[in-house]
């Protein structure tokens, strides 16, 4: 399954029928010189969660970004919805990012606003709800994920935890059809990314959303995903199931895997 | 080809900044026209930027018309003309001192303000934040700071001038016995209302220039710390540079 063969496969826009929502078609994205995305390839499926793993630096939060549209690709294209995005203006990129949510590694929270006014700030921006149902819907948000009573309180009052939980809230406070996740767990305790991972499987079995999730945290993908694609050197080398990944022969993801020194993979 | 590289480069990295420069203020001004921005968001900012900024400016300006004072009506009781001192201090003060100062110190004050936080918000993902939900941050964060700015900045100069005016009154009766009559009789003499009014041009121009440049840098900062104290430097050598020669430019224009 390397990624040449991988990215023949898919290239064009996904069949309606195959039930493929968010598509990455030989996508190569360079920062100046450096090269961040090579020829990357992968598809995620209308309500499943999709795992992307890989090394520090590999690339994995810039795919985020290119699905989002903050990024574009210098070359290939990016299927949203059936929707080649690549060459889309701001005014549709704003359009569809109405209906996405992205929930950042740091949370960044809007540090001078209250926990509330975060979580309510895409309701007022983007509905003509009126303040009280804002209201109603953000308590409720934030109810729903264990953190009743921080409404008024400013990000950096929170914990780590409840910050990322915060985050959370905000990203899925419209109800969205795709959530992005950039690593939901890094930085916590262990007991803390056990409530994370279990926050994003409630929040996925409540919203039926089509989420990615990228991570370096094995347990956690293993614990949610419904299946894994594993970036290397900015280029996409396996994906499967949990189990398919897990079996693979591919000696890098063997490696990786298994957090060995020894293997192809240079330190 | 590194020769002709070492050549381009500088080329195009300015016309990089300036067009981005460009593009961001006609955004800003796109929002503030069609109106898509809090005006609460824009009192806030002009109580922040503008407001706070008022007593460094009033004792900058103080200091500086005591001291264009003091020069003056020392030469002008040895030569016999003190009747022109208040003119000589209102008109340095209302066509180039008051603006420039106030720029200046606004520049330091209120630009690096505005460029540490933004730059903060950049590094933490926040602006990414606003536009991953389909929100520009341009019209909620860069439309108020600039309104904030070109509203304040004319009435700093305002309170920049008078006290200077002051200022140099009391040096000059203090100095050489000048009579308040002749030192306001002076100013009234020697200077029109268009000295007064187009220095409050300048001040609003500065102003929008300080904001931009502040909020364009702002967005620039990568890297933490380290990145966002880079960026605030720069943020107000640039403005300060911009503020001198946009301010020769201007007074080539008004003043001829």
């Amino acid at each position: 399954m390397i990624s040449e063969r991988h990215a023949e496969e898919l290239a064009g826009p996904p069949d309606p029928k195959s039930g493929v929502i968010i598509r990455l078609d030989r996508v190569t994205m360079k920062y100046d010189e450096k090269i961040v995305l090579s020829d990357c390839s992968v598809d995620c499926k209308r309500g499943e969660v999709t795992g992307i793993i890989g090394l520090s630096g590999a690339g994995k939060s810039t795919i985020l970004r290119v699905i989002n549209g903050l990024r574009r690709p210098s070359s290939g294209a990016v299927y949203v919805n059936g929707n080649n995005i690549t060459g889309w203006d701001e005014r549709q990129l704003i359009e569809m990012r109405k209906r996405m949510g992205f929930a950042f590694q740091y949370s960044a929270l809007f540090d001078s606003l209250t926990i509330a006014e975060n979580v309510a700030y895409p309701l007022y921006e983007h509905t003509t709800m009126t303040k009280t149902q804002i209201d109603k819907r953000v308590t409720e948000t934030l109810e729903s994920l264990g953190l009743s009573g921080v409404e008024d309180r400013l990000p950096g009052e929170l914990s780590g935890g409840m910050q990322k939980r915060a985050g959370f809230a905000r990203a899925i406070v419209n109800d969205p059809d795709i959530i992005l996740f950039d690593e939901p767990t890094s930085g916590l305790d262990p007991i803390m990314t056990h409530i994370i991972v279990t926050t994003i499987k409630e929040i996925q079995s409540r919203l039926k959303a089509t989420s990615v999730v990228v991570s370096h945290d094995l347990q956690s993908i293993y614990a949610l995903s419904d299946s894994v694609a594993m970036l290397f050197e900015g280029t996409i080398i396996e994906t499967g199931t949990v189990a398919q990944i897990r079996r693979s022969p591919n000696p890098i993801v063997q490696q990786f895997l298994q957090g060995s020194e020894l293997g192809p993979i240079p330190f | 080809m590194i020769a002709q590289r070492a050549l381009i480069d500088p080329f195009a990295r300015f016309f990089g900044y300036t067009g981005g420069l460009a593009i961001m203020l006609f955004d800003a001004l796109r929002y503030a026209f069609t109106l898509q921005f809090r005006p609460t968001e824009v009192l806030r900012q002009a109580y922040f930027l503008g407001v706070q900024s008022w007593p460094i400016i009033v004792l900058t300006s103080l200091f500086t018309g005591m001291v264009i004072s003091l020069e003056a009506a020392v030469t002008a009781v040895q030569n016999g003309f003190t009747e022109y001192v208040g003119s000589s201090v209102a008109f340095g003060t209302f066509r180039e001192l008051g603006p420039m100062l106030t720029g200046i110190v606004f520049a330091g004050r209120a630009g690096a303000a505005v460029t540490a936080s933004l730059g903060s918000m950049t590094v933490t993902e926040q602006i990414e934040a606003f536009e991953s939900m389909g929100v520009s941050p341009v019209k909620v964060l860069v439309t108020p700071r600039l309104l904030a700015c070109l509203i304040t900045m004319p009435l700093l100069t305002v309170f920049a001038d008078i006290v200077g005016i002051l200022g140099g009154y009391f040096m000059a009766h203090l100095e050489a016995q000048i009579p308040q009559y002749t030192y306001f009789h002076s100013i009234q003499a020697g200077t029109v209302p268009s000295d007064f009014t187009n220095g409050l041009l300048k001040a609003a121009v500065f102003g929008g220039i300080v904001a931009i440049v502040a909020c364009y840098e702002g967005f620039r900062a990568r890297g933490g710390a380290e990145g966002v104290g880079r960026v605030t430097t720069h943020a107000v050598v640039t403005s300060i540079i911009l503020i001198f020669a946009f301010n020769f430019a201007m007074s080539y224009v008004l003043f001829r």
